[in-house]
C-alpha cells in the first residue's frame, strides 16, 4: 500500500512538471493569437485566426507541401518498396548493402544534405523546372531509413519467399505478384511509412529554406517576420489538427508500430 | 533462400535472368546515386578540394584556427550535451509515469499523440511556440514584468542566448525521448518488481538494483539519438536567433547563402565533413549499444 502511495506521488509530480513544459508554450501560443493587435480592439480577439485564410501564399504552400507528400508516397510505393522487395527475393546477396545505403540519411544532417544537393538544384532550376515541387527527390532520400525500417520489420513478419513462389507457380507474372500480392500484405509498413512521409514533408524547413524554395514552413516562417499573431495562430493550428489525426487513428497496434519505426 | 520457379534451365538463361535481376535496381539506383550518392561524395571529397577542383588542405585546416569556428563548435557540442541528457531524463521520468499510469487510457494515448506531434514540429512552429511564451510581450515575460520585474524572466534578451535555445531544444527533447524510451520501459516486466517486493526489496532497492542497470544501455542510446537529433537541428535556431557565429549548422547556412562577401562552398563542405565525423561516432555508439539492448530483450 505505502508503495502506491509513492509512485503515485512521483507520478503525479513528474507529469506535472513535464506537462507543464510541454503544454505552457502550447498555451502561451493560444493566448498570444487571440491578443488584439490593432488599438481598436479590446480583450480577446479572433482576428488573426480570421486572417489564416487571407495570407496569399499560404494556402498554395500547404497544396504545394501536400502535393510533395503525394509524390514522396508514390515514390515509395512505385520505386522503394519494390526495391527492397526484390533484392529480398532475388539478389539476397545484396541485402546489407542495400540495408546500409538506406540508413545513410541518418549519418547525414539535413543541412549537410543541403550543401551537397544545392549544384543539382541550381541545374534543375535553371534547365528543367522552378517548381519547388522537385524537392520531392530529396524528401524520399530523407525518408528512406523510415520506410526501410518499416518495411524490413513486415518482411520479417512475412513469409514472401512462399508467396512469391506460389503467385509464380500459378502463372502470375511479376508486376502482378509485387502489386496483387505482395504488397499487400506489406500494407502495415508501407502505411507506417507514408504516415511518416506526410509528417516530414509538412514540417521541413532548413533544405527548402536554404534552397529558396517556399514550402508550408517556409511561408510559416515568413509571415512570422510581418505578422506575429498570425504565425502563432497558424502554427498552433497545424499542430492541433496533426494531434486530431493521430488521436482519431484509434488502432493502438498501428500507433505502436510507428513508436517502432523510430525506436529501431 | 532460393528461388525455384525462375533460375531454372541453362545456363545461360539463368545467366540472363541474372542480369535482369539487377536491372529491376536500376531505377533505384539512379534516383539515390542522383540524390543521395552525389551530394554525400561531394561533400566528404570536396572538403578537401579548392573551388577549382584541385588538392587543397587549407579548408579543413581553417577549421582548427579559426575562432570562430572553434566557438560555434563548442556550442553546439555544449547545447547538444546538455539538452540531451536534460532531454532523456525529463523525457524518461515522463515515460515512466505513462508507463505506470493506466495503459491505453485516454492520457496515456494523449500524451503519445502529443509526443509523436512535437518531437516531428521542431523548428518554426517551436520558435513562435516560445516567443508567445518567453519572447517580448509573451505570457510569461508579461506576467513577470507586472509581477517581479527584477528577474531575468522580464526581459526576454536570455531566450537568444545559448542557455536560452537550450531550453527551447529541450522542449523537443523531451518528446522524443518519450517515444524513443516507451517501448524500453514497458519491457520492465512487472514480475521482477514482485520478486523484488517478494525478497524484501523497497523501491530504492528496485530502481537500484534492477531497473537502472537494466534500463541503462538503451537509456544512454536514447540520449545518442537525442544528442544526435540536437546536433543536427538547424530551423530552430535559425527561425529564433540566426547569429551564424552560434551554432555550426548556422555557420553552414551562413556559408552557403551568405549575401555579403559570396557564398564559400568549400567552407561549408569542410564543415559538413566535421558535422558528418561527430554524427558518425554517435550512431557508431548508439549501435553498439542497440547491440546490447538486443541482446537482453532476446533473452526476456
Amino acid at each position: 500500500m505505502k508503495r502506491t502511495w509513492k509512485v503515485k506521488t512521483w507520478r503525479l509530480f513528474i507529469i506535472t512538471v513535464v506537462g507543464l513544459y510541454l503544454i505552457l508554450p502550447l498555451y502561451s501560443m493560444f493566448d498570444f493569437s487571440t491578443k488584439p493587435f490593432t488599438y481598436f480592439e479590446k480583450g480577446r480577439t479572433l482576428s488573426a485566426w480570421k486572417m489564416i485564410p487571407k495570407q496569399p501564399d499560404l494556402a498554395i504552400s500547404l497544396i504545394r507541401s501536400l502535393t510533395m507528400a503525394a509524390i514522396v508516397m508514390a515514390l515509395i510505393l512505385v520505386v522503394i518498396v519494390p526495391t527492397i522487395v526484390w533484392i529480398e527475393l532475388r539478389l539476397p546477396k545484396l541485402r546489407r548493402p542495400m540495408e546500409l545505403l538506406c540508413l545513410i540519411p541518418l549519418a547525414i544532417p539535413a543541412i549537410v544534405i543541403v550543401v551537397g544537393i544545392a549544384p543539382i538544384y541550381r541545374w534543375l532550376s535553371i534547365n528543367v523546372t522552378e517548381s519547388p515541387i522537385a524537392l520531392a527527390w530529396v524528401y524520399a532520400v530523407l525518408i528512406l531509413p523510415y520506410t526501410y525500417r518499416s518495411l524490413a520489420a513486415s518482411l520479417a513478419a512475412n513469409d514472401i519467399h512462399t508467396l512469391a513462389e506460389a503467385a509464380q507457380t500459378l502463372g502470375s507474372s511479376v508486376p502482378r505478384m509485387m502489386a496483387g500480392i505482395i504488397m499487400p500484405t506489406l500494407r502495415t509498413g508501407i502505411l507506417n511509412g507514408s504516415f511518416i512521409a506526410i509528417a516530414l514533408v509538412l514540417g521541413e524547413f532548413t533544405i527548402s529554406n536554404i534552397l529558396n524554395y517556399k514550402t508550408f514552413q517556409v511561408v510559416i516562417a515568413q509571415i512570422g517576420r510581418t505578422n506575429g499573431n498570425v504565425a502563432v495562430a497558424v502554427s498552433l493550428a497545424s499542430i492541433l489538427l496533426v494531434l486530431a489525426i493521430l488521436l482519431i487513428i484509434p488502432n493502438s497496434k498501428r500507433q505502436k508500430e510507428v513508436l517502432d519505426v523510430d525506436v529501431a | 533462400m532460393t528461388n525455384k520457379v525462375i533460375g531454372t534451365g541453362s545456363a545461360k538463361s539463368r545467366a540472363g535472368s541474372r542480369l535482369k535481376d539487377y536491372a529491376g535496381l536500376l531505377p533505384f539506383l539512379a534516383f539515390t546515386g542522383l540524390f543521395l550518392i552525389y551530394p554525400t561524395l561531394s561533400v566528404l571529397i570536396g572538403a578537401f578540394l579548392d573551388p577549382k577542383g584541385k588538392w587543397d588542405l587549407s579548408a579543413i585546416r581553417n577549421l582548427f584556427s579559426d575562432p570562430v569556428t572553434k566557438n560555434a563548435f563548442a556550442n553546439s557540442m555544449q547545447i547538444s550535451f546538455t539538452t540531451a541528457i536534460s532531454g532523456a531524463i525529463l523525457g524518461g521520468l515522463f515515460a515512466w509515469a505513462l508507463v505506470s499510469g493506466k495503459k491505453e487510457g485516454f492520457f496515456y494515448r494523449f500524451s503519445v499523440a502529443l509526443s509523436s506531434v512535437l518531437a516531428q514540429f521542431g523548428g518554426v512552429m517551436l520558435t513562435f511556440a516560445f516567443l508567445a511564451t518567453f519572447g517580448f510581450n509573451g505570457l510569461v515575460s508579461g506576467y513577470a514584468v507586472k509581477h517581479f520585474p527584477n528577474s531575468f524572466l522580464s526581459n526576454s534578451s536570455w531566450l537568444y542566448e545559448l542557455n536560452g535555445l537550450s531550453v527551447v531544444y529541450t522542449f523537443f527533447q523531451i518528446p522524443l525521448m518519450v517515444i524513443v524510451f516507451l517501448p524500453t520501459i514497458q519491457n520492465l516486466r512487472p514480475q521482477w518488481r514482485e520478486a523484488s517486493d517478494s525478497l524484501g526489496g523497497g523501491m530504492l532497492e528496485f530502481w537500484l538494483r534492477i531497473g537502472i542497470p537494466v534500463l541503462t544501455p538503451s537509456f544512454a542510446g536514447a540520449a545518442l539519438l537525442l544528442f544526435v537529433n540536437s546536433f543536427s537541428a538547424y530551423a530552430t535556431a535559425q527561425t529564433l536567433v540566426n547569429v551564424s557565429s552560434l551554432l555550426t549548422p548556422l555557420q553552414i547556412g551562413a556559408a552557403l547563402t551568405s549575401e555579403v562577401g559570396g557564398a564559400n562552398p568549400s567552407e561549408a563542405k569542410a564543415l559538413s565533413l566535421l558535422m558528418v565525423a561527430v554524427v558518425t561516432v554517435a550512431m557508431f555508439l548508439y549501435s553498439l549499444l542497440r547491440k546490447k539492448v538486443s541482446k537482453w530483450e532476446s533473452t526476456r
